[in-house]
């Protein structure tokens, strides 16, 4: 019966019932398979749309926002960066290596569906505690692989990323990618459809059913045969094809250089359906798509099958017909298969033809912009949601002690057996790799332009955001702004993929709503914009949600790329400072956790007013290079900032905190450890000097630095 | 003089290679599918992933249309480089010794590491001296070289070893440790380091340089003089 | 004609792959498992067998690192089975 149907869909009895009000009679099967996945939470946004509303989105080097494929902010000369984060959360849970390939697939399609060149890939990962889970540590080992098949195959480097280990998310791993890309600024093109008669052409792939899964409830009743024969038709896993993808983004970029598009879209989530919808949608016009051009992998697709599939590596275009001609010449040079599928109408309707009949007639309205918004109904958690780590420190040890636990715990652990199997350098633009600076630093032009670089940081800790949901997602953003600070990097713009659980309980919707306000009140103090992002909603087991894990990508400029900063000490006889208001406390911090104490109570506050300065200062100096090394203090405190000062630089310091300072408690995103000449440190607060062979913190610890490395080389070394 | 980079579908440091060429002379682009080396005096075939490493790595790239015209030049004296994946097509083409095999830890593995001269003669490493350290990036899967032990024997004995990984520097397990290998006239050469992602300070070392200016020197005193 | 052509790693080369399999068997419960090699799998419908050693030595399979063994079947696919009509099979 068509009403379970919808149910089985996922769509509600309302929602249905508005289908049915708005569209003026009941949706035949292709309709409402269409319909279920636009107004899906993933498609439509439906808890989160209106609460997103309150980032802000303007900026005065913003050049697209969000809406579009990937957001875009000018760097000068001429120049554009476009950027984006998508989460691909549920499908690493079921094949992580497919799942973290193909979340870096699609990002890749998002940023060149805007016309911009990929030049960098970050990645921002979450599992379970590898040292108690063989099946997070398997999630790792795909997750980590995937990324490396997909971004090494396609020719883009991955110059950055973070990953965090906590039970929280041992039924639900967290893989979230994100995309840069280069484009002069004219080359920039919008998804909008426009100019009816102007023709649609379908690029890339075969059609299969990857991805309908849920869907397959519609199959008609005689294709559905024996027992296995669901599952051998409709693989739940998208195999994805770096290869097939690297020639279609050839093609998609020549065919923007020879100016043969009207507009651009990525085939993702909901693949025909919502790349058709939202670039109707978008620019005003109407669709009508012929389902027996599209080129298939599968004899006997039915209709609903071709519309929902999620086969990857499409794209879908609009031409005017003069150029189709070129275009094709194009594609089939890069060997790319494309086919006119449609074209653009004048009225507001998405047609869709099979066979001589009309199997899908909807107003792209009812698509789009009659799906359903929610409003949260957030209420403060009346008990404590997460419960306490097991702890591993019992509270005897040594300062030295902790330090060693702090930097062999898998949170803070070298994380060298991961990136080593990334390609940190083709296209050479990589000026910071891993471990060399806080943030990763790429140069624009080629030899011979100037040296304007752009650097980039991707950060969040759901740990401190458990905690206290409002200022740990503001940290997120003060923690990227001082990575960017520490290279000389001034920030244009941030993307945010917000990974919660489920938003219909009200203290899930609580965290989110209490992040986003975070988030916007720190994007605002900082005076940056939000251009995009990402929603991963029902991240829950049974046993409740994931920390709450909004995670921020931001891209900054600096004018030399060659004077980029560095994070390790750089030479002996230099002075150390503490750069900063630095107001720390163990609350949500990695000792606390490794002392086995719940993420409970409330994080410092912070002067955003004194961290921009504070920022502004740091990045002036890296600039002018009067700070030789900065990095900032963010995980295990002042402590396992100076270590990772003296691991990296290859060189030891004596030092003395300053008095009653915690050695291992936190703040992030205000305040740095920088070394240089004292003549340039004037002004700030020195502590020490840089030199020898060992870290001596007066009255606190004294470690030889090969014994710092050793412990923090061998952290992950065993599970990876 | 002039380079020629072949870019096949694939091809990931073709662009990177171009660029480093670039700066030792000029240096264009040899579409796969087309039969015409456009006049070069040497030939780069770089590294990626060409035809997706379908079937096995370079297998299917050795038998692209220009691959012809690479092989009559080589035939005919004319230098020809294979870095990474090009190094791996060289090799299922004939045109050098032995294979490439999976690196021992079976993963992907990018590393900065030091490779040593073992000849500082010749039209690839003539502007080295022998020992000489040079600083290059390893980046691939497949990058172990084999050869039958009588062969590496006859390799060596015959001094077509040209680079070697320093002690404690092999990244994939290659036999006798060796880095890039020529053919009997040498002036065919492979390596699976990336010497074009080592020619300038600001993005790491620039030890790689070395290679493409020996390449130029033995042009221009034996071919263009 | 359907074939498949088993390709597998030369005796004497060292094969990471298989050891890296037959460590992880025993870690999963199966025991009495030694010398595990790793291969490939190539099927194909030709209209003329005799010509696929040369399709082996020439593309299939690198003869420097890899042996090959041809198994024909005069039916189309049996997937996993060992008894369709076998020719003497070609191999080296």
């Amino acid at each position: 019966m068509l009403e379970e149907r919808h149910r089985q869909l996922g769509l509600t009895d309302d929602e249905y019932a508005r289908i049915l009000e708005r569209l003026g009679r009941a949706p035949n099967d292709v309709e409402l398979a269409m319909l279920s996945l636009m107004w899906s939470e993933h498609c439509g946004y439906k808890h989160s749309r209106r609460l997103l509303r309150r980032l802000p989105t303007e900026g005065p080097h913003l050049l697209l926002g969000p809406g579009e494929n990937a957001g875009a902010v000018d760097v000068g000369g001429g120049l554009a960066v476009a950027f984006k984060v998508e989460s691909h959360n549920h499908p690493s849970a079921v094949e992580p290596f497919q799942g973290a390939a193909t979340g870096v697939g699609g990002i890749l399609r998002d940023v060149f569906a805007v016309g911009a060149r990929p030049i960098a890939v970050l990645d921002s990962l979450r599992f379970g505690e590898p040292a108690a889970s063989e099946r997070s540590r398997y999630l790792l080992d795909r997750a980590v692989a995937g990324i490396g098949h997909y971004g090494n195959s396609i020719g883009v480097p991955t110059v950055g990323g973070e990953i965090y280990f906590e039970h929280s998310y041992e039924q639900n791993c967290l893989v979230n990618a994100m995309c840069l890309g280069l484009a002069q600024h004219e080359r920039l093109i919008r998804s909008a459809a426009a100019g009816p008669g102007n023709v649609v052409v379908l690029l890339g792939a075969l059609t299969g059913r990857d991805g309908i899964g849920g869907a397959s409830v519609l199959a008609s009743a005689e294709l559905v045969g024996g027992e296995g024969d669901d599952q051998d038709k409709r693989p739940s896993v998208q195999i994805g094809d770096p290869f097939s993808e690297k020639k279609l983004l050839e093609c998609c970029l020549e065919l923007l250089d020879r100016e043969l598009l009207v507009s651009l879209q990525d085939l993702g989530a909901a693949g025909l359906t919502s790349a058709a919808s939202e670039m109707a949608s978008a620019g005003g016009v109407g669709l009508t798509i012929d389902l027996c051009q599209i080129p298939l992998r599968e004899p006997d697709m039915e209709p609903f099958e071709i519309m929902v599939s999620e086969s990857q590596e499409r794209m879908l275009c609009v031409a005017r017909p003069e150029c189709v001609g070129a275009l094709l010449d194009v594609c089939e040079r890069w060997e790319v298969l494309a086919t006119t599928i449609g074209c653009v109408t004048s009225g507001d309707r998405l047609q869709v033809t099979h066979r001589a009949h009309v199997v899908a007639d909807l107003p792209v309205r009812v698509l789009i912009d009659d799906c359903p918004l929610y409003d949260l109904r957030p209420e403060p958690p009346s008990s404590d949601l997460y419960g306490a780590p097991s702890a591993s420190l019992m509270g005897g040890e040594s300062p030295a002690g902790t330090l060693l636990a702090l930097l062999r715990s898998a949170n803070l652990a070298s994380r060298r057996p991961v990136f080593e199997q990334y390609d940190p350098v083709v296209q050479s633009r990589t000026v910071r790799r891993p471990d060399e600076a806080d943030a990763a630093v790429l140069v624009l032009g080629g030899r011979g332009s100037d040296s304007t670089a752009i650097a980039v940081s991707i950060d969040g800790n759901g740990r401190r955001v458990a905690c206290d949901p409002r200022r740990g997602a503001a940290e997120a953003v003060y923690e990227c702004a001082a990575n960017l600070a520490c290279v000389g990097a001034e920030p244009l713009g941030l993307t945010n993929c917000l990974n919660f659980g489920n938003p219909e309980k009200p203290h899930v919707a609580w965290q989110l709503t209490e992040a986003v306000e975070g988030l916007a009140e720190a994007c605002e103090a900082l005076g940056v914009p939000v251009v995009g992002g990402n929603v991963s909603l029902y991240n829950e087991a049974p046993s409740g949600p994931i920390f709450p894990t909004p995670v921020v990508g931001m891209v900054g400029k600096l004018p030399d790329g060659a004077r980029a900063g560095r994070l390790g000490f750089a030479r002996a006889g230099d002075a150390i400072a503490l750069v900063g208001p630095f107001e720390p406390s163990l609350v949500g911090s990695e000792l606390a956790k490794l002392r086995g104490q719940a993420p409970v109570g409330e994080l410092p506050a912070v002067d955003a007013g004194r961290l921009r300065i504070v920022h502004q200062a740091v990045r002036a100096r890296v600039r002018s290079g009067a700070f030789r090394s900065a990095h900032d203090i963010a995980e295990g405190g002042v402590t396992v900032a100076l270590a990772e000062c003296c691991i990296a630089g290859g060189l030891g310091a004596s030092v003395r905190l300053p008095n009653g300072l915690d050695p291992f408690g936190e703040a992030p995103g205000r305040a740095f450890i920088v070394s240089g000449p004292i003549e340039a440190l004037a002004g700030f607060v020195v502590i020490g000097e840089v030199g020898g062979e060992v870290l001596a913190i007066e009255g606190v610890l004294e470690l030889a630095v090969s014994e710092l490395r050793d412990a923090r080389d061998a952290g992950l070394a065993e599970w990876v | 003089m002039k380079f020629g980079i072949v870019r096949f579908p694939g091809s990931c440091d073709d662009v990177d290679a171009l660029q480093a060429a670039a700066r030792v002379g000029d240096a264009v682009l040899l579409w796969h599918a087309d039969h015409d080396l456009q006049g070069v005096e040497a030939v780069i075939v770089p590294g990626g992933f060409s035809y997706g490493d379908y079937l096995r790595v370079g297998a299917i790239a050795r038998f692209a249309p220009v691959m012809a015209e690479v092989e009559e030049f080589a035939r005919e004296g004319g230098l020809v480089l294979g870095i990474c994946n090009g190094f791996q097509v060289l090799c299922e083409a004939g045109l050098l010794p032995g294979a490439l095999l999976t690196n021992v830890s079976l993963k992907f593995i990018f590393r900065q590491v030091d490779v040593e001269v073992v000849r500082g003669e010749g039209a690839f490493t003539g502007a080295c001296e022998a020992g000489d350290r040079l600083s290059i990036p390893v980046k691939h899967t497949t990058g172990r070289f084999y050869a039958p032990e009588a062969e590496l024997d006859r390799l060596e004995a015959a001094g077509q070893v040209l680079l070697r990984y320093a002690p404690g520097h092999n990244p994939n397990g290659s036999l006798r440790d060796i880095a890039g290998v020529s053919n009997k006239q040498g002036n065919v050469f492979g390596l699976m380091p990336h010497p074009e992602h080592a020619v300038d300070l600001l993005t790491g070392s620039a030890d790689g340089l070395k290679i493409f200016e020996s390449m130029r020197a033995h042009v221009e005193q034996h071919v263009l003089a | 004609m359907r074939a498949r052509v088993l390709v597998r790693p030369k005796a004497g080369i060292l094969d990471p792959q298989g050891q890296a399999v037959e460590r992880a068997l025993p870690a999963l419960g199966f025991e009495g498992v030694r010398n595990v090699h790793v291969g490939r799998l190539i099927e194909l419908d030709v209209d003329d067998p005799a010509a696929l050693p040369a399709m082996c030595e020439r593309l299939l399979t690198n003869p420097l690192i890899e042996d090959w063994e041809i198994v024909e079947s005069a039916s189309a696919d049996s997937i996993g089975s060992s008894a369709g009509a076998e020719l003497p099979e070609a191999s080296r």
